[in-house]
């Protein structure tokens, strides 16, 4: 029971990570109707900056963790909307009306781009970080002497992700962007006729997306102390399972789908095997699309002829 | 569904002044140091002690900001210059049709020159090796189209037939001692059983849906490979997959080899030149397949179903059987190309089998304008070929590879080849455009 409970944590605190990354798959399939398939590197980009300005920042001789960790976030997702800006601007934009194969092609090849550029720019290996956030609550003593933890990095993956969601779900169903955003995943033309900036709303879209996977590039990075130059291919795989999952389109969906996926992959390496926990997830990604492919929370869609 | 709009709001100013140009390009300049502050100027690795240490290379990152600055005008003159019709301006009206004329004898010309590759290059050895290699991704290129090109159902597992027919020859012959001409077949039907296998479950889904759960599939595939290490190897793969035989005899020096049978001096470019052949006369026989199945009512059905799913439906076709048959017919033909892949190369490991692969057997095809048989070859001689020549700079080629897919979808979304021959017509055949050609929606 204790195993299970701590097994749980873990479970919940990953799919927070995984989260965060499919909110920016679920808002852009949901108005561009693409799959952005750069985006899994965004999050990879968003853990590197994060490395880096932390990196940066402690050898000027901050010390105080928090102040440092603001910084950090800020600006990994600063910098890294600015990558999902240009990926959109240069990749997907002209190829807006252009046939549907041709941004999938185009944000493959994206995909190629951000990470090879990442190996370029920072070598292959992977790259160690020191625990930042040390420390902890025991939560449980069990009589076998196993105990279920829960670290203060898990903590601050949580109440990140949490804020976050919650800041992000008043931008989209408070304010102006929201609204145009709305508007435009219902229909582009008629949005554009009312006075909204199409091109402008899409390209928000995308900054807010990779704003979002940055956090969760710098959560990965403090919560496994790593980041490489392919962490994102899987990754975004996952995230891509979890907004299929939640439903393709639904903004919650895409964070209990990522929770329910962070959990089962979580589950599956705890009770069967280590080494088949990709296997499980992407098998849920076929099962799911096959058996239920709107998704928990998704809109049935309706073929017209 | 994706709503395809015209917006009125796309053409670009035809004439622009100076001024918009330069400020086109600080932004650019801008945008570009922002973005390369950190992930250039900044350098990270892991120190002696295990702890992270970087330098700064603002030399570097100063580079590369001019070069998008320089960039960005060149490119915004060039566009003005060509003005807002593009490229097709370029090449005037006679010269084109000239092209086409031409294009009639390029297929038989470039088959000629194929046959005489081993004559002509036979003491280079690197190109005869090149030529091999192309001519695997040429085969792959034309099994993936009947999928993608004929079915119209986008595939991005493909690399999974691969690898099934190269561990299928490789366990075959290394467990059973079976010789390649009889695993060959075997490998092609594994392989068509488990486009089945994938076909069955993915027959409701379409476009995105379906590439990503092809995709999925692929990844599960390899992923079974890595981990299975009691059957597969793991990581470490399986060596010492024996080696193709001309009736029964090895092309190995020594008593027993096909040239001492011959009695001719023992060469090892000989077994190259017969390794040329057996993928040149499977990739032909693909092709020569896909050309005679299209003119046959299966082929028919994949074109129609590519063109509307709906309307093939209503008209009785039964599309069930109609995307089962696609997948195990380009499944089939991939199977065979990863058992010639093994053999070849006598090690195989997961690696080959990764996600890029698939990736660029589709970009082959893609960039082959989606259908064209002849095009599909081009595509695979231009991206093998452009990818030798990043030999040494092994790091840079997936990059220059991604930065290509992405212009090539800009530039030419339809492929080198936008136009080919109908497969049917009434009484004269037309070119069609593939701007007419819907896809991805099956």
């Amino acid at each position: 029971m204790d195993y299970f409970a701590q097994q749980l944590i873990n479970g919940l605190v990953l799919g927070s990570i995984y989260g965060l990354i499919a909110i920016g798959y679920t808002m852009v399939y949901g108005i561009v109707g693409m799959i952005n398939f750069a985006h899994g590197d965004i999050f990879m980009i968003g853990g590197f900056i994060a490395l880096i300005s932390f990196l940066v920042l402690v050898s000027f001789g901050l010390t105080a963790v928090p102040v440092i960790l603001l910084i950090v976030l800020l600006v990994s997702m600063a910098i890294t909307a600015l990558y999902g800006w240009t990926v959109e601007r240069i990749a997907y934009r002209p190829l807006r009306h252009s046939f549907r194969l041709a941004p999938m092609l185009s944000a493959i090849g994206m995909s190629f781009v951000l990470s090879n550029f990442s190996q370029v720019a920072q070598g292959a290996r992977v790259k160690p970080v020191p625990p930042i956030i040390t420390g902890g609550y025991t939560l449980h003593h069990s009589a076998d002497g196993f105990v279920v933890r829960l670290s203060n990095i898990q903590i601050v993956v949580v109440i990140t992700t949490i804020v976050l969601l919650a800041i992000f779900t008043w931008l989209v169903a408070r304010t102006r962007l929201g609204r145009d955003m709305r508007a435009c995943e219902q229909d582009q033309t008629m949005a554009a006729l009312l006075g909204v900036d199409v091109d402008r709303t899409i390209s928000m879209t995308f900054v807010i997306g990779a704003a979002l996977a940055a956090v969760a590039g710098m959560m990965y990075l403090l919560y496994y102390g790593l980041v490489d130059f392919f962490m994102g291919f899987v990754a975004g795989i996952k995230a891509f399972t979890a907004a299929v999952l939640g439903g393709i389109g639904s903004l919650p969906g895409a964070m209990l789908g990522g929770l329910a996926i962070g959990l089962i992959e979580t589950l599956w390496s705890a009770y069967f095997s280590v080494e088949y926990k990709d296997v499980a997830a992407f098998s849920i990604l076929i099962v799911v699309l096959i058996f239920m492919p709107t998704g928990l929370l998704g809109r049935p869609e309706v073929e017209k002829v | 569904m994706g709503r395809v709009t015209a917006s009125p709001t796309d053409h670009k100013h035809p004439q622009a002044g100076i001024a918009f140009i330069l400020k086109k390009a600080l932004v650019s300049a801008f945008v570009a140091l922002v973005l390369f502050s950190l992930m250039i100027g900044v350098r990270t690795e892991a120190g002696p002690n295990g702890q992270l240490i970087y330098w700064t290379r603002f030399g570097e990152l100063a580079t590369l900001v001019a070069i998008v600055f320089v960039g960005s005008i060149v490119i915004e003159l060039v566009r003005q210059w060509l003005g807002p019709a593009g490229a097709s301006q370029l090449v005037p009206a006679p010269v084109q049709t000239g092209f086409a004329a031409a294009g009639r004898f390029v297929a038989p010309a470039l088959l000629i020159f194929t046959l005489l590759v081993p004559v002509i290059f036979y003491h280079q050895r690197y190109i005869l090796d090149l030529a091999i290699l192309v001519l695997t991704y040429v085969m792959l290129g034309w099994g993936l189209n009947v999928v993608v090109g004929l079915a119209g159902l986008l595939d991005l597992g493909y690399v999974a037939f691969y690898a099934v027919g190269a561990y299928s020859y490789a366990l075959l012959a290394t467990t059973f001692g079976l010789s390649f001409w009889i695993c060959l077949p075997l490998a092609g039907i594994l392989a068509s059983l488990w486009g089945v296998m994938l076909g069955f479950p993915v027959l409701r889904l379409r476009g995105d849906y379906l590439a990503i759960v092809t995709l999925a599939f692929g990844e599960i595939i390899r992923l079974v490979i890595v981990n299975w290490q009691s059957l597969t190897g793991g990581p470490n793969g399986i060596s010492s997959i024996p080696r193709p035989t001309l009736f029964g005899f090895p092309l190995l020096p020594g008593p027993n080899g096909l040239a001492a049978k011959l009695g001719i001096a023992f060469d090892p470019t000989h077994r190259l030149v017969f390794l040329f052949y057996i993928i040149l006369a499977m990739a032909l026989l693909t092709n020569w397949v896909t050309i005679r199945l299209r003119r046959l009512p299966i082929g028919r059905a994949w074109e129609a179903l590519r063109e509307d799913e709906v309307a093939c439906r209503a008209l009785g076709i039964n599309t069930t059987t109609t995307k089962l048959t696609a997948f195990a017919t380009g499944a089939l033909f991939g199977g065979f190309a990863g058992a010639f892949f093994a053999t070849r190369q006598g090690f195989i490991s997961p690696e080959s089998f990764t996600f890029q692969e698939s990736a660029l057997v589709l970009a082959i095809v893609v960039l082959g304008g989606m259908g064209s048989q002849l095009g599909v070859a081009l595509a695979a001689l231009a991206m093998i070929g452009g990818f030798e020549l990043f030999r040494g700079l092994e790091q840079y080629r997936m990059l220059v590879f991604g930065i290509a897919m992405v212009v090539l979808m800009i530039w030419r979304p339809r492929g080198i080849i936008g136009h080919r021959a109908p497969t049917v017509y009434l009484k004269q055949a037309q070119t069609i455009s593939s701007d007419l050609v819907k896809e991805g929606h099956g």
